[in-house]
């Protein structure tokens, strides 16, 4: 094995791998939070655990895991439990509620940091924010390549125990999600309607919540509660705005999640140096900026929700309907006998006249305008809608037939068959021929 | 049966009805509170079965509360609820529900299909996954309301009364005897209200009980052939024509009343719906 791979493995690979294992876990659990608008939860429960680490520490006086799991996991559920009470009994609305225990939870836990039994101790507030990914190397890790291929290099080297943490509680989460996929789906999407078919709703989204606990527990010696908040939140949020399938959302999520982990952890390790800095950047915040950054590009770009598709499609219905206003007007002219009109005041008045030419709705003839075949044809099904409209507001909405242009003006433009309304006579209320409609309409039952 | 319940005549039906296994609901001194409040007292009543059952109130009379002490949503402080005469857990899988509009979230990443497959969870189990053959019936129910074209559409996609529909569609794939639904008309168009209410009849062709919460009391009549006018209290129950007439619409809704009187005079019109 070449130097520099065994110096990655030792070095680096661990510590990447856990990064990566939390950062999913974090993405799949959180898009349930999101999606229930419950957010702050991640937030509430990584703060909230502070003093119960404190507390486990003081009793244990280790930091070894298992104590440390206890002692967050009995915070965590102290918060969710707190929650509910102030919610109910405070009458404040649930974010409230949540800032109220966590902030509290994490000023006892800060507190008991600082307080004199405590003050010469190993345990940092900012660790827990910031984590410590630097600090998981594999220092044994072994030189010969085929000693990878046995399993008692597993378990006889001092591989950090963080790693194994985080990888069971990726199996339980992505487990837990894939086999009770349909029940997080109902109790998260109407909880009433699935405590009334005989599903509890309150078993299903308590798992769930215990599991977002471990994971946060889990997570922060590594990644730090900052991260965890992120990745709870931001990945999610990214799938949400690519996709309109939850199990689509789900796995997005856990993608966006893992290649965020990935890029940021080069981006805060190696660029640096690469580029002849002299110390690393912080992985854990590197990780958050890049999941930032990704969710902000997606805003901008996505294909279906994005900011750029949005305008796109604002675009587009924008110049349809412009079209159709100067279909419109060349189909009453020559109602009226003209039909072809000078083209420069439609120039003028801003018309899409280049446009409709170059779609063969419209053609020029010696600086005047008139309408194709198949321009003539649009008309028709446009000044139909129009009319059908006047005569829908006069007859059955008893708007006085001087009152319905503007509304028709508007209407016009839907053309779905169902939204169009049925036809009662062949001339509107102001006495204009209604155009026939396409062949189907005299089928339809 | 209490040994203790006198033996009743039909007018007495109001103050303690009798209770049967043939009752698809029998409601036996119901009290509801939040806060101490009382939101529903004593309430008692009992549903015939195959009927097309209106809850109709003023805003705060408790109509949406009854339908969720009902199903176990909302935890009663006093009284009994029985389907066919047993009691919740053991009439669930015969029971439908629909929930106000309201009450989700239309933005969630599932499609009409998706939502009306829910109905089917109950049947499907534990750890399973949806088959086609519960697939199909979902799908069988959208097209039932109307709405087969649209199945894969995203819900938030779809308009108010779309939604509506797809709400009685997954009832629908539920397969049950006895249908909860708690305003189903509100906000909906012309052809999505002649679209459910034609539905509702023929559920109860089929023998199925309807109980909706229902605002519009000039509909009352023409639709419902069986109303309880609540106000905390049951003001009235029985067949529509008989429940609401004026007196129990002042009764219920108090001094507000120009509107109501037109209505009980077109209910009274109306005269008996069956």
């Amino acid at each position: 094995m070449s130097e520099a791979w065994h110096h990655f493995i030792a070095g680096d690979l661990v510590a990447l791998l856990s990064c990566t294992l939390a950062v999913v876990t974090c993405g799949v659990l959180g898009s349930y939070l999101v999606l229930k608008r419950e957010s702050l939860m991640g937030d509430a429960i990584s703060h909230a655990v502070l003093p119960g680490l404190v507390v486990a520490f003081m009793i244990s006086q280790s930091r070894a895991p298992v104590p440390m799991f206890i002692g967050a996991g009995i915070a965590a559920g102290l918060t969710v439990l707190l929650t509910m009470l102030v919610r109910r009994w405070g009458g404040v609305e649930p974010g409230a509620a949540m800032g109220v225990v966590f902030s509290v939870m994490f000023a006892l836990g800060v507190y008991l940091i600082e307080s004199e039994a405590l003050r010469d101790i190993d345990l940092d507030a900012s660790c827990v924010l910031y984590g410590q990914v630097e600090y998981l190397v594999w220092w044994d890790a072994p030189k010969d390549p085929s000693a990878y291929l046995k399993l008692a290099t597993y378990t006889d080297t001092d591989i950090p125990p963080a790693l194994w943490a985080l990888g069971a509680i990726f199996v339980i989460a992505v487990a837990f999600v894939a086999a009770f996929f349909k029940e997080l789906r109902i109790t998260t999407f109407d909880p009433q309607m699935a405590r009334a078919a005989g599903i509890p709703a309150w078993l299903v989204q308590g798992a769930l919540v215990l599991l977002v606990a471990l994971a946060v527990v889990a997570s922060f010696q590594a990644i730090g509660s900052i991260l965890v908040i992120a990745m709870l939140i931001c990945p999610a949020a990214t799938a949400r705005m690519l996709t309109d399938r939850l199990g689509t959302q789900i796995m997005l999520a856990g993608l966006v999640a893992g290649l965020c982990a990935i890029a940021g952890y080069f981006a805060g390790a190696k660029l640096p140096t690469a580029l002849g800095a002299e110390h690393a950047l912080n992985i854990a915040g590197m990780i958050t900026v890049v999941a930032g950054l990704v969710f902000g590009l997606v805003c901008f770009a996505s294909p279906s929700h994005g900011f750029i598709a949005r305008a796109v499609r604002q675009r587009r219905l924008a110049e349809r309907i412009a079209i159709e206003d100067l279909l419109g007007l060349l189909y009453r002219s020559a109602e009226a006998g003209e039909t072809f009109v000078p083209i420069q005041p439609m120039h003028a008045a801003g018309m899409p006249v280049a446009r409709a030419t170059k779609l063969g709705l419209v053609r020029a003839e010696a600086s005047k305008l008139g309408l194709t075949d198949s321009g003539r044809e649009r008309a028709e099904g446009l000044i139909r809608r129009h009319r059908l409209w006047e005569g829908y507001l006069v007859e059955r909405a008893g708007l006085r037939p001087d009152h319905v242009h503007a509304t028709a003006e508007l209407l016009e433009h839907v053309d779905q068959p169902a939204a169009i309304p049925t036809q009662s006579g062949d001339l509107d209320p102001h006495g204009k021929a209604i155009p026939p409609g396409p062949e189907t309409d005299a089928e339809s039952p | 049966m209490n040994a203790t319940t006198p033996q009743l005549t039909t007018s007495a039906l109001t103050a303690h009805p009798e209770h049967s296994a043939e009752s698809p609901l029998s409601v036996h001194a119901l009290t509801v509170a939040y806060h101490r409040k009382p939101v529903l007292w004593d309430v008692d009543f009992d549903v015939p079965p195959a009927s097309l059952m209106a809850i109709v109130g003023p805003n705060g009379a408790g109509k949406s509360t009854l339908i969720k002490a009902c199903l176990g949503l909302i935890p009663a402080a006093a009284g009994e609820v029985e389907f066919w005469g047993e009691p919740l857990r053991r009439a669930r899988s015969r029971i439908g529900y629909v929930p106000q509009r309201e009450s989700v979230d239309w933005d969630f990443p599932v499609s009409a299909l998706d939502v009306v497959c829910m109905g089917r969870y109950r049947k499907v189990g534990w750890l399973r996954r949806v088959s086609k053959t519960h697939k199909a019936a979902a799908m069988a129910c959208l097209e039932r309301v109307g709405m087969k074209e649209l199945s894969h559409r995203q819900i938030g996609k779809l308009s108010g009364g779309q939604q509506q529909r797809v709400f009685l569609a997954r009832a629908l794939a539920q397969e049950a005897e006895l249908y909860f639904m708690d305003e189903p008309f509100a906000g909906v168009d012309a052809a999505t209200e002649r679209a459910i209410i034609g539905v509702l009849r023929d559920l109860q062709r089929e023998g199925k009980t309807i109980i909706c919460v229902h605002h519009d009391l000039q509909t009352v009549g023409s639709y419902f052939d069986y109303a309880l006018l609540l106000n905390m209290r049951v003001v009235a129950v029985g067949p529509t024509s008989q429940t609401l007439t004026q007196e129990n619409l002042v009764k219920s809704y108090g001094g507000r009343l120009t509107l109501l009187e037109q209505a009980g005079e077109a209910i009274a019109q109306m005269g008996p719906t069956r």
